[in-house]
């Protein structure tokens, strides 16, 4: 088992498993968003309090959470890649990265014009909110981390440990700014509380999320099949896999 | 024993004869400070109420700034190299290195700190409020920092990068620092946020000197 999972080390095998896997992601990506944003958008009732403008949500909760599971992934990537000197994992984190800040960055987004409607407000100090904008931080400071280094062989170990370092003061972050926020605003703010959500609007919901997971899946995919590709552009497989075309640019790099 | 006594007498050595180096940092936390009066106006109740996380915020940006040339002279003079292949463990040799750097330089910020309490019109208790802050979380500025120092250490732009690495990760330092200072302002306890930073302190003493070592040999490559 421990030597069949080691294997997906090899560019060569990750590279097979992302063919493998990238037409299951597309095919459950564009079903469930295809499904989900309909529904939700056109056939769920409409909030009582919120009317229409609640229906930003199949939007910004799918985004908001895979965005900190977009850093957790790449975290969780990067500790193998430092802990078993695994080239893929370095190769996925470096993937799923930016992947991961545009969600974030569409979840803020979507979070804003949601915010304005209902709390009369762009942008409100509210503790979420501040996370979610340190968390784009932190993504940003690992992609330009990464991009820094010339060998990407040590940017992506630097990168990791910048990831690593960000995924243990994720919570901290989170606590001490939810702490500071009701410290300093008390009850200024009205909170979305939570609401039991009603069944006809949390399928949608719960549909447009697996749509989402399989959509970041399948464009991290894609982007780590590229960088696959990039890195290794000059060995055989490669040229093998892809033939004359590669193999005639591959004879001219030895040379 | 004796490799890390010499590391830190050589350490100190270095900083004593570079005091301009030294001193710019210092130079730069006081002018940043004086820009603040500049800007929001001098009225008293408003720099006291803003004087703690002002200056707090200063201490971040003039300690980023010094924490630059941390490993940078023993990066390029081969120092590290040497470090490295010593058989006193890397990661002992960056605690004693780190914590000289913090002396060097957090004793002149607590020598001027007097001065900048006045610039502010921060009260007597704010006062000792913001030396123990500084004193427990200045620490962890330093054994945090330096793991990014030791990521951006052989890159030639390191500066800005290392500034927009860090400065997300000291947000709950500032919190908690700011808030007990907030808290002596109106006279009210503020163990429980000293508590709170001297944790963080001692999670990151615990763990930032493997990383820290991690990070130089992978810039080492």
């Amino acid at each position: 088992m421990w030597k069949w999972i080691n294997s997906f080390a090899k560019p060569e095998k990750a590279y097979w498993l992302c063919d493998v896997l990238q037409n299951w992601f597309a095919a459950v990506a564009i079903t469930g968003l295809i499904i989900g944003i309909v529904w939700g958008l056109g056939y769920a009732p409409s909030d009582y309090q919120q009317g229409d403008s609640f229906r930003i949500i199949y939007i910004h909760v799918p985004s908001a959470i895979l965005a900190m599971g977009g850093y957790v992934a790449m975290a969780i990537a990067a500790l193998v890649g430092i802990v078993w000197q695994w080239r893929t994992a370095f190769m996925f984190m470096v993937a799923i990265a930016p992947v991961g800040a545009v969600m974030t960055f569409i979840s803020l987004f979507t979070g804003s014009f949601w915010g304005k409607p209902m709390w009369g407000t762009w942008w409100i100090w509210d503790a979420r909110l501040t996370s979610q904008l340190i968390l784009l931080f932190l993504y940003l400071g690992v992609i330009s981390l990464y991009t820094a280094f010339e060998d990407k062989q040590q940017a992506g170990k630097a990168a990791g440990v910048m990831a690593m370092v960000g995924v243990i003061n994720i919570p901290i972050i989170h606590y001490s700014v939810e702490w500071w926020n009701t410290l300093h605003q008390g009850a200024t703010i009205t909170k979305i509380g939570k609401p039991s959500i009603a069944p006809e609007m949390l399928w949608p919901l719960l549909i447009c999320i697996v749509g989402f997971a399989a959509f970041i899946g399948w464009v991290t995919i894609i982007r780590m099949k590229n960088e696959i590709i990039m890195r290794d552009l000059h060995r055989p497989w490669v040229a093998k896999r892809f033939g004359g075309f590669e193999g005639t640019e591959n004879a001219q790099g030895k040379q | 024993m004796v490799a890390l006594k010499s590391v830190f007498l050589k350490d100190v050595a270095l900083a004593y004869r570079q005091r301009a180096e030294l001193m710019q940092p210092l130079m730069f936390f006081v002018l940043v400070i004086t820009l603040f009066p500049l800007a929001i106006g001098p009225s008293p109740e408003t720099l006291q109420r803003i004087g703690g996380g002002i200056i707090w915020v200063a201490t971040i940006l003039s300690l980023l700034l010094g924490m630059e040339r941390m490993f940078r002279d023993d990066f390029t003079d081969g120092s590290l190299e040497q470090y490295m292949l010593s058989p006193t463990p890397l990661y002992m040799i960056v605690v004693v290195k780190v914590l000289t750097h913090w002396l060097m330089h957090i004793v002149p910020l607590f020598l001027i700190s007097p001065l900048l309490a006045l610039f502010l019109n921060l009260t007597f208790d704010m006062y000792v409020a913001l030396m123990f802050t500084l004193l427990l979380g200045t620490p962890l500025i330093s054994f945090v920092g330096a793991i990014g120092v030791a990521l951006t250490v052989g890159l030639h732009r390191g500066g800005v990068l290392l500034a927009l690495l860090l400065i997300p990760i000291f947000i709950p330092l500032l919190i908690f620092a700011t808030s007990a200072i907030e808290s002596a302002s109106m006279l009210l306890p503020y163990h429980s946020q000293l508590a709170i930073i001297a944790a963080l302190l001692l999670f990151s003493v615990a763990l930032s000197p493997m990383a820290i070592a991690y990070s130089l040999k992978v810039s080492q490559n």
